[in-house]
């Protein structure tokens, strides 16, 4: 029987383990740094599954396909159906008309129905509620995907691949990028606080005329808030300006935010394409699969349908770009 | 058409390449719509963005460096450095934040920027209001262009103040001027090359629109026919109508 070897153990990796493994597949990974944690960029993901508010500002295979991600993780991992709640500053108001012409699968909330969805944003006059949206703690996931791979009799190397592996998928993200050149990394930048003071049962976004912000709750009190996007591949720090700009929309969503506690700094580099949608390509003996860019959790899904298709089957969803086996 | 710095522009639209949904929708937009200069910023990359500014290079259009998200002289001056290395180009928009709410442009530290730059061998193009005495001490500083705003960057609202703008044009007749921010619709961007302006510099517009790549092509469009209904010498508005046969020998009284 073929054993497929997965390398890289971030969402996409698992990901495609567990496809692979579900379909009655032989799998083993390979990451030489371990189980899943700070150095991988899913680690610091915001864990939405929000296809419809993605679509905004993202091409028509983000809604379609990051539909799938709905069930695929809920039957994985604990997946939180409560929807996503959108808002915007009286001051930016233009912006969230702009948003729902742009997007589906909402309705229109005004300030009885926002305090009765989430008490504590009561500042807010008018937003979206996208009902059918979900999220889950990413950490969780992708240490139950772990786990229920070592329970399936997957083994997990904690080494570098060999060279020359026959049946290799190569999920390393922006590690890549040795061989796919059009590869580039974007950075992110997103804060853990905790502060029991405010409660939020689903992510709010605040819009704003400059970058997407969000929160998401973790439950104890602690939420993640994200993200910065910018074209630098610098992960070494986050800036002042970030730092500011993420707290003052929190602080915006509920001035209680002024009194939490930063627990958690992340900074890393998303791997994404020209077009900022994934890619399957298979090169030789090796499938590449990579570029989830800011839709790890909500493309992973996908990608590893995607990926199970080629390698099991050989058919080339809509994902692979290039084969040359 | 003018030159810029004794350089033609292939055409009258200067595109900016931030808060596009992807490059390669970016790339769509200036294929799309033909526009001749992009505008970069470096601020916020700051030394990493060197995957990104590739990109910029290969659309094979004249690259604008600009120096967004600067509050003081020393930053634009530290910027415009950097953007001169990355882009090997002596051009600097040179931008300079006086108000969060509105980016105002901080006229006094502009004037001042544009000065040490000049002097330091840049060719400056500075966003400015359409203060026509902040004009005047520009080009004192040595700037041979000028790129008042039609209203605050990214509000989308067209030229606030056409009247500004057209005794603008008519204090600087040899100066090229630009329109810089501000633009929401073709029709704004039409509005100033009907008004005699040499060239429109805009980015929300397209980039956050549904379609920036179609948006681009709009721009461009309106930009032409603006320019060529200025060059086109158009008619005087009046408040009566004028028939344009004569009434004079109908039977108009019958």
């Amino acid at each position: 029987m073929t054993v497929w070897s997965v390398i890289g153990s971030g969402v996409a990796g698992l990901a495609v383990a567990s496809e692979l493994v579900s379909r009655g597949a032989k799998v083993q990974v390979f990451d030489p740094a371990g189980p899943p944690g700070p150095h991988g960029c899913s680690w610091w993901a915001g864990g939405m599954l929000a296809p419809w508010c993605e679509y905004e500002n993202a091409e028509e295979p983000v809604l379609r396909l990051g539909q799938i991600a709905l069930d695929w993780w809920a039957a994985r991992t604990r997946v939180e159906r409560r929807g996503t709640l959108v808002v915007a500053n009286p001051r930016d108001l233009p912006d969230l008309r702009r948003f729902a012409r742009r997007t589906d699968g909402y309705s229109e909330v005004d300030r009885s129905k926002i305090a009765e969805l989430e008490p504590d944003l009561h500042r807010f006059t008018k937003g979206l509620h996208f009902m059918n949206e979900a999220h889950l703690n990413p950490r969780q996931a992708l240490r139950d995907l772990y786990k229920q791979l070592l329970d399936q009799g997957v083994e997990i190397h904690r080494k570098l691949a060999p060279s020359r592996l026959e049946n290799a998928i190569d999920c390393r993200g922006l590690h890549a990028r040795e061989v796919l050149h059009d590869l580039r990394g974007v950075k992110g930048e997103m804060l853990v606080i905790r502060c029991p003071d405010v409660t939020l049962t689903r992510p709010v976004r605040l819009l704003h005329p400059r970058m997407p912000l969000y929160i998401v709750p973790r439950g104890d009190g602690i939420y993640m808030l994200g993200a910065t996007m910018i074209e630098s591949e610098d992960s070494s720090r986050i800036t002042a300006r970030s730092m500011l700009e993420l707290l003052s929309a929190a602080y915006a969503l509920n001035p209680a935010f002024g009194e939490a506690e930063v627990i958690e700094i992340g900074v890393d580099l998303r791997p994404a394409f020209p077009d900022n949608l994934p890619r399957i390509r298979r090169l030789g003996h090796t499938i590449y699969a990579n570029g989830l860019y800011r839709h790890g959790y909500l493309l992973a899904p996908a990608l590893a349908q995607g990926v199970a298709d080629l390698a099991l089957d050989n058919k080339h969803s809509e994902m692979v770009d290039e084969d040359r086996a | 058409m003018k030159t810029f710095y004794g350089t033609s522009l292939p055409n009258p639209l200067m595109l900016g390449t931030a808060q596009y949904p992807s490059p390669a929708i970016l790339e769509q937009a200036f294929r799309d719509s033909g526009a001749g200069v992009a505008t970069v910023s470096l601020r916020r990359e700051s030394g990493a963005g060197q995957t990104f500014w590739q990109m910029v290079r290969e659309l094979g259009v004249m690259v604008l460096p600009n120096t967004a998200g600067c509050h003081t002289v020393k930053e634009a001056v530290t910027t415009a450095h950097m953007a001169r290395e990355v882009f090997d180009t002596k051009w600097i928009k040179l931008e300079l934040i006086g108000h969060t709410d509105s980016l105002q442009p901080d006229v006094f530290q502009l004037v001042e920027a544009a000065r040490v730059l000049t002097e330091d061998g840049f060719q400056v193009f500075p966003y400015t209001t359409d203060d026509l005495i902040v004009g005047e001490r520009l080009l004192a500083a040595g700037c041979e262009v000028l790129m008042p705003w039609g209203a605050p960057i990214g509000s989308g609202r067209g030229l606030n103040n056409a009247y500004a703008l057209r005794a603008m044009r008519a204090e600087f007749p040899d100066v090229p001027l630009v329109i810089d921010a501000g633009i929401g619709l073709p029709s704004h961007a039409a509005q100033a090359m009907e008004l005699g302006y040499d060239a429109v510099l805009l980015n929300t517009a397209v980039a956050r629109a549904g379609d920036p790549a179609a948006m681009a092509k709009a721009m461009m469009l309106a930009i032409e026919a603006g320019q060529l209904a200025h060059q086109a010498d158009p008619i005087e508005a009046r408040d009566m109508a004028e028939a344009s046969t004569p009434v004079i020998g109908k039977a108009f009284l019958s």
